[in-house]
């Protein structure tokens, strides 16, 4: 069977609708061959940047859609994950791990996907944010 | 879904969770589990998460929110039986380095009665 090379997920900004991110996720990256412990990261990463979306980027808005874009080529696998919100000055995100902020409850969202992908690129205008992040496919670092 | 069970071992209240802690039903249910059981004068907590495979960013929120209330009423909310997808979790955020952690109940109950001796 051919591995899919592409997929879009469309979400209205309701929270529950991260699961679904969550589990779109977990189905690509099972289809482009990861493995378990990955696809666990691969997913908690989509999860964490689909929940800012939402929440913060779209403020939970009717009306304003989340949209994650996956794709896989022989090296990487891409995933896209856009919001229509404001957007954000993303040079001004708090480190989680300083002193001061360890006990903060929030702010380690962008962090923990950061620690779960390769790479992580932050778009953020007027239009809303964009967050683009890559993984090596296995056997490809 | 997360199931949510206390239950008292020699003064300390040892709260076992089952199930993911994550944004929503997760959170809420750890949330309003450490605020009535501080609310009860109960500030002796240690949270067992042997049966916990999955917390996110909201999930160690609330963990680290519930650490801090009680240390705030002046208890204390240890940790015990970590998964391993938890367990690197809290390394990569080095929350490691805030909870106090154990990986055998008895010793960690026992902890809190050496904490009371002093």
């Amino acid at each position: 069977m051919l591995t899919p090379t592409h997929r879009a997920v469309v979400l209205e900004s309701r929270v529950e609708n991260v699961d679904r991110a969550e589990t779109a996720a977990e189905e690509f990256a099972a289809a482009a061959g990861f493995d378990e412990p990955e696809r666990h990261r691969i997913a908690m990463a989509v999860r964490e940047i689909t929940v800012n979306a939402i929440t913060h980027g779209n403020r939970c808005e009717a009306g304003k859609k989340v949209t994650i874009d996956f794709s896989v080529s022989p090296q990487e696998l891409v995933i896209q994950i856009r919001d229509q919100g404001e957007g954000f000055d993303a040079s001004g995100l708090p480190d989680p791990l300083a002193p001061d902020n360890l006990l903060r409850q929030s702010g380690r969202g962008i962090f923990l996907a950061r620690a779960f992908m390769d790479d992580v690129q932050l778009l953020s205008n007027a239009n809303g944010t964009e967050v683009r992040m890559s993984k090596h496919r296995p056997g490809n670092v | 879904m997360v199931k949510i069970n206390c239950r008292r071992v020699d003064g300390v209240t040892v709260v076992d969770v089952v199930g993911r802690i994550t944004l929503g039903d997760g959170s809420t249910l750890l949330r309003d589990t450490i605020r009535g059981l501080i609310a009860a004068g109960d500030k002796q907590i240690l949270v067992n998460l042997g049966e916990v495979g999955y917390i996110d960013s909201s999930g160690l929120g609330e963990l680290v929110s519930a650490f801090t209330a009680v240390r705030a009423e002046g208890g204390d909310l240890k940790l015990l039986h970590l998964t391993r997808k938890v367990h690197d979790l809290l390394q990569i955020t080095k929350l490691y380095t805030v909870f106090d952690i154990h990986d055998d109940e008895a010793q960690a109950i026992s902890s809190y009665e050496v904490r009371h001796a002093h």
